[in-house]
């Protein structure tokens, strides 16, 4: 296998963007990774698109030709491919990229992630998310996608020191962070009050526990880090690329609050990297809730069981903390277009090692890593990535 | 869902009929025809659940999808049942402040919702105190 790096990034504003339509978004985005990396369309391989649900959202399906069409790449005839894993679509489409290039089969690939997610009202938004569940023993019985991850915060707090107000930390340290991040949905810092008087969605998870409705896009190019040098001087290699699967009911696992496939990724990328978790400098988690923030640190072996809320309360993962998690806003502040997320994960990670992430930027960012989880953890995907 | 691919699933929808592995003993709801540990060892049988259990963990939801938002506030919930099978399913109390982790509770057949105004009814199973 071949060495990878990436050598361009590009990622729109995430917000509700009425005016842009989904190949408006997706051609920005693209448009902004070539040019990062220097490169012209005819250089480029192969493409993988990460997309949920195109099919309900904007009601058109068949997006990796859609996606090489409107990138004016159809007449060269370039292979594009749509990759669906609910809200890891982009974690697994940047995977795909990476193997196709390490394979040797391409040369310069592009992961694209992409979501129209307000051309539908909340409901059938709602509807829509509950498919990334068991849609005939979970979503048919009335469970929602908040549901199901409250569901797994009463569990954790029935068993774990978890408070209310932890879990709030984890949403105010996002805040904190999107405040600082141009491309973020929500640019404002909010205060405990904000969190604690938010409508309640789904006990004991409210509204301000929960990453919003996004419009947005992320791409990234991939190349041989023999050639990547060609196109960058700061080309940032791929140490690790992971995936793992479980059950797709959150009824069938082993352990309520424990995502055992973020376990397995976690443990696959350490061992591919050759690293420990003392080596990360920052991590890019899946906070698709607040709860969910918590027990992915906890599931990628950064604490123990049980630990995450108080380190959070304690500016553990804070910017200027030991492991300053979520530097981007993450999911909570920086948005959720569920497809777009792994991808714009992979694009904060660059940043960062790059030194270009400017008021959020972690100081001497050496090591990073991205956690992308698909529905209530059936399809997980871990990264790491490193300076060269 | 639609309604042949809700009417098509009656047998699981009406009653709690799963099945059972006589290799490794597990129960599994809704019915597997491969067991996910014994695979092409195991022998699956059908198996008729007694429908008590007890609450693994919950939630009461607030916002729902139309399908669902008339009967909000409910209570979701995870139920393992006696035999060892775990389902989602609501639970129906008077008040949602009484449900607790570990309460027994026991099935019921009850009207899940329609499709659209006149639609077509669906039911199947809920839960209630034991």
């Amino acid at each position: 296998m071949r060495d990878v790096a990436v050598i361009g990034v590009g990622c729109t504003n995430f917000g509700e963007w009425w005016d842009r339509s989904f190949r408006n978004l997706f051609v920005e985005a693209g448009v902004m990774a070539i040019e990062d990396a220097n490169l012209a369309g005819e250089q480029i391989d192969a493409m993988y698109v990460g997309n949920m649900s195109a099919g309900r959202f904007i009601e058109q399906e068949h997006i990796g030709a859609l996606i090489a069409d409107y990138s004016g790449l159809a007449t060269d005839n370039i292979p594009a491919t749509r990759v669906e894993a609910a809200c890891a679509s982009g974690g697994l489409a940047f995977r795909e990229a990476v193997i196709s290039v390490a394979s040797g089969m391409t040369n310069i690939a592009v992961a694209a992630g992409v979501e129209k997610m307000t051309d539908v009202d909340t409901s059938l938004s709602t509807d829509a998310l509950a498919a990334a569940a068991d849609r005939e023993w979970e979503g048919f019985v009335g469970a929602t996608f908040p549901g199901l991850y409250a569901m797994i915060a009463t569990d954790y707090m029935h068993r774990y020191p978890l408070t209310r107000e932890h879990l709030a930390q984890v949403a105010i340290k996002n805040h904190y962070n999107g405040a600082r991040n141009p491309i973020a949905q929500f640019q404002k810092e909010i205060t405990l009050d904000t969190v604690l008087n938010s409508t309640m969605v789904a006990d004991p998870l409210r509204l301000f526990d929960c990453s919003p409705i996004t419009d947005g896009a992320a791409a990234v190019v991939v190349a041989p880090l023999e050639m990547a040098k060609k196109f960058t001087d700061t080309p940032i290699k791929v140490l690790a690329t992971a995936q793992a699967s479980d059950t797709i009911a959150l009824h069938d696992r082993r352990d309520v609050s424990t995502l055992d496939a973020t376990v397995a990724a976690g443990n696959r990328a350490f061992k591919m990297a050759g690293l420990e978790r003392k080596d990360i400098d920052f991590v890019e988690v899946h906070d698709c809730f607040t709860i969910a923030e918590i027990c992915a640190i906890e599931d990628l072996g950064f604490c123990k069981k049980g630990e995450a809320g108080r380190l959070t309360a304690e500016g553990y993962t804070a910017l200027d903390g030991n492991l300053p998690v979520n530097t981007s806003g993450g999911l909570k502040a920086c948005g959720h277009p569920v497809g777009a997320t792994g991808i714009k994960q992979v694009y904060e990670a660059v940043l960062q090692l790059r030194g270009e992430a400017g008021k959020r930027q972690v100081a001497g960012a050496e090591i990073g890593m991205t956690h992308n989880v698909g529905g209530t953890g059936a399809t997980v995907a871990a990264h790491i990535f490193g300076r060269t | 869902m639609s309604v042949p691919r809700f009417w098509r699933k009656i047998p699981q929808r009406y009653n709690l009929e799963g099945t059972h592995c006589e290799v490794c003993g597990r129960y599994f709801f809704p019915p597997r025809n491969l067991c996910p540990d014994c695979r092409r060892d195991g022998k699956i049988v059908a198996h008729t659940f007694k429908g008590t259990g007890k609450i693994v963990t919950y939630s009461v939801i607030r916002t729902a999808s139309d399908q669902f938002s008339a009967l909000t506030p409910y209570v979701l919930a995870i139920v393992e049942l006696e035999e060892g099978a775990r389902m989602t399913a609501q639970v129906v109390v008077e008040n949602p402040e009484d449900v607790y982790i570990g309460m027994p509770v026991k099935s019921v057949f009850r009207r899940l919702g329609t499709d659209g105004e006149s639609g077509v009814i669906s039911y199947g199973t809920k839960f209630v105190p034991a």
